[in-house]
């Protein structure tokens, strides 16, 4: 992963519940700083002077009380506790609820070249803004290639050889009403553990879509902002291929299988594709099923089930006839 | 044109997964497949129309192919039946 630095923590364009409304008062040399962990420390014990322990590559957070003890501080004239935090190369510090750092502190802070931030959040609601937005960045991710569309609420992630069909099938489908996330490279990144989240590698370029004999297309323009999403779980992956006659497709599918994305299991699904078969169709279809299944109605196992009820009713009624 | 009358031999009867299993095996093959029980007759390389034809448990079918290689296609689904499509 590139370095993360603070410069990129406030170049951040992050909008509603996860905006930081961050700002930089001072010690703008340190903005190269790097931030290593997406977690966070109240500085009180350190400036109190004890600092076995103390989390220095983490966030530094000063609310009311860190601010009020940094006062009282200055007054009394005890500054080597700050000299001696300001020794580590702290990425930066960050005064929330819009407090003022201390004169004296903001000088030192210059001094060692520590990035000074402030935000108008309260300290508990930048904590939990901050560890959402840093634990996404800090995310296991990789780069596929693929084109990632929603697909009736169902965010479905189209792979296959170059030359398979993908723009065109997933053109058809933003046709259709449904909308493109990013094509070509997908960046995927596992959220938590378990959740999947995939979005264009490259914001300029995720909307645009290459068809082969059309060139570039502008996909927002051409069809709307309805038609495009920036980000969406992936939920279902869709295997392209030539259609093989040596190989056997599944007919019922009442077998779930799945594919292993960065350690999240994804329902999978393989479809072979050959010349006048409707292929965004049975995506749409697929989608659906999915919807369907996470529902708790699974239509291959059902009709199972319905089958095998029928077959043995039909078996008894055949066994009491002859006995007559 | 081949026919055999062969008898299912699975407890559960020709439900979706034998069903599936000997399509499979049919269109495997040019020849045309057909299935009859009661004199109801089903293609054989269609998995709703295998399944619609209700062969519960000891009940005879008879299998017609035709085509060039009727007689492998013949000999594989037979065996199908006989090993009671991996069921039991």
């Amino acid at each position: 992963m590139e370095k993360f630095t603070v410069l990129d923590l406030l170049q951040l364009d992050l909008k509603e519940h996860d905006a930081l409304n961050l700002k930089c008062l001072g010690g703008r040399p340190g903005l190269i700083r790097e931030i290593k962990m997406p977690e966070l420390n109240r500085p009180g014990l350190a400036l109190g002077g004890f600092f076995d322990s103390f989390a220095e590559q983490r966030l530094q957070i000063f609310g009311r009380g860190e601010t009020s003890y940094l006062c009282k501080l200055e007054k009394e004239k005890k500054l080597s506790n700050i000299k001696k935090m300001f020794s580590f190369t702290l990425p930066c510090c960050v005064f929330t609820s819009n407090l003022e750092p201390p004169p004296q502190f903001f000088s030192l802070a210059e001094e060692s070249g520590c990035p000074i931030l402030q935000t108008d959040l309260s300290s508990s609601e930048f904590s939990t803004r901050i560890m959402r937005v840093l634990s996404n960045i800090f995310a296991p991710k990789k780069n596929v290639h693929g084109v990632l569309v929603e697909v009736f609420g169902i965010g479905v992630l189209i792979q296959g050889e170059s030359g398979v069909g993908k723009s065109e099938i997933a053109l058809e489908l933003i046709e259709r009403g449904h909308r493109l996330v990013a094509d070509d490279a997908v960046e995927v990144r596992c959220v938590g553990g378990n959740f999947l989240m995939g979005k264009g590698v490259n914001v300029i370029a995720s909307h645009h879509m290459e068809i082969r004999g059309l060139g570039i297309i502008n996909v927002t323009h051409l069809f709307g902002v309805g038609a495009i999403r920036d980000k969406k779980q992936i939920q279902l992956l869709v295997q392209l291929e030539e259609w093989d006659t040596n190989k056997t497709y599944d007919r019922i599918g009442s077998e779930d299988s799945t594919i292993e994305l960065l350690g999240v299991a994804v329902p999978y699904l393989q479809i072979p594709v050959k010349p006048g078969r409707n292929i965004p169709i049975i995506i749409e279809t697929g989608a659906m099923n999915e919807r369907l299944k996470k529902l708790g109605y699974h239509s291959a196992k059902e009709f199972s089930r319905s089958i095998m009820n029928w077959l043995e009713t039909e078996r008894a009624r055949s066994v009491y006839f002859e006995s007559q | 044109m081949k026919e055999e009358t062969v008898l299912v031999k699975n407890r559960a009867g020709i439900h979706a997964r034998p069903a599936a299993l000997l399509v499979q095996t049919a269109s495997k093959f040019s020849s045309s497949v057909f299935l009859e029980r009661n004199n109801e007759r089903v293609n054989g390389k269609s998995i709703m129309g295998v399944i619609t034809l209700g062969a519960v448990y000891n009940s005879e079918i008879k299998v017609i192919v035709e085509g060039d290689d009727e007689d492998k296609a013949l000999q594989a689904i037979v065996a199908l039946f006989e090993k009671k499509f991996e069921e039991d």
